[in-house]
């Protein structure tokens, strides 16, 4: 944490005490922000599981291949993204800023990788006749939950490797610090974090059985 | 800048952050939890006994990527009591509300 982020507190017996929870600003602004997006998506999670469970009837379209295949290797591409920012992080609280790049442009590779190959599974999709609003089998809201959800979290993905690229220049260029690429890294584990709950969910709950 | 800010600081900068092994194995029980979920949508469960147990190993995921990738097990105590009990409780009434009747439902429409 750089020194110049505790200048300009001023104390007073109604400040609360100086920086009770020891991160800066930016951090436990990006904390709040998480919590906040954390109940959006577990609202969408839990009115689809409703669904889910409300419905025997609930189609159970993913094969192996090429749903399952796929999102499983999102998930191993996420995951493993998800270890490149840590180490990106922990090189940048070093000062190796050209580690840290090198590991944040792994990062964003990753992410763009995720959103192909998750594009390339809404096309076959698109091709079996499933839109958000109706499917080949008779129960719209497979539509509207499975893309409402992918959807929200890939623009969350794409959102993050946009984000993810400007911290990267800022950071390289020596605009912004260490703070900033470990703020940036708390929202791209988060992304990763929700894919956790949606895999198994929507893919998993609806392998085909045979 | 105060003495207190300074020992913040020092206190920031001193505390254990984690080691690539350390955030290497994380990511080798997330790979290895995935794995089992995977196997477990081909074990022919219910769908309720299913959605238990990959939500239950989820949390356990996401319990590993807040506390290691997230930091959270490192920061001060005060950080996660404001963020994560309040969230949880949320998700909880949600839960309360929405799981009884999609039960019911489904026994309802398998009948």
């Amino acid at each position: 944490m750089s020194e110049t982020e505790f200048e300009g507190i001023v104390e007073s017996p109604w400040s609360g005490g100086h920086s009770p929870f020891a991160v800066n600003s930016k951090k436990l602004g990006m904390w709040l922000f998480i919590v906040s997006d954390s109940l959006t998506f577990s609202a969408l999670i839990v009115s689809y599981a409703w669904l889910r469970l409300a419905n025997p009837a609930w189609p159970r379209p993913f094969e192996i291949w090429p749903a399952i295949a796929k999102s499983s290797l999102m998930t191993l591409i996420l995951l493993s993204s998800s270890l490149t920012m840590v180490l990106g992080v922990a090189a940048a609280h070093k000062g190796e800023i050209k580690k840290a790049v090198r590991y944040l442009l792994a990062t964003m590779v990753c992410g763009l990788a995720f959103v192909l190959i998750h594009a390339t599974e809404w096309v076959t999709l698109f091709d079996e006749g499933v839109t958000p609003w109706s499917n080949p089998w008779h129960v719209p809201l497979f539509g509207g939950t499975f893309f409402g959800l992918t959807g929200l979290h890939m623009l969350h993905v794409t959102i993050g490797v946009a984000y993810l690229g400007v911290i990267a220049w800022g950071y390289s260029k020596g605009k912004w610090n260490a703070d900033h690429v470990e703020v940036s890294g708390l929202y791209w584990h988060f992304v990763d974090l929700v894919w956790m709950f949606i895999f198994p969910m929507v893919y998993l709950m609806s392998v085909n059985p045979k | 800048m105060s003495a207190h800010a300074h020992a913040i600081a020092a206190e920031d900068h001193d505390h254990p952050v984690g080691s690539a092994r350390l955030f290497s194995w994380v990511w080798l029980w997330l790979l290895l939890l995935t794995a089992v979920e995977v196997f477990l949508a081909y074990e022919r469960l219910a769908p309720v006994l299913m959605l238990t147990i990959l939500v239950g190993l989820s949390l356990i995921k996401s319990a590993l990527i807040i506390a290691y990738f997230m930091h959270l097990k490192f920061e001060r105590l005060g950080l996660f009591l404001i963020l994560i009990p309040a969230m949880v409780f949320c998700i909880c009434m949600m839960l309360i509300w929405f799981f009884p009747d999609s039960v019911r439902l489904m026994h309802m429409h398998s009948n």
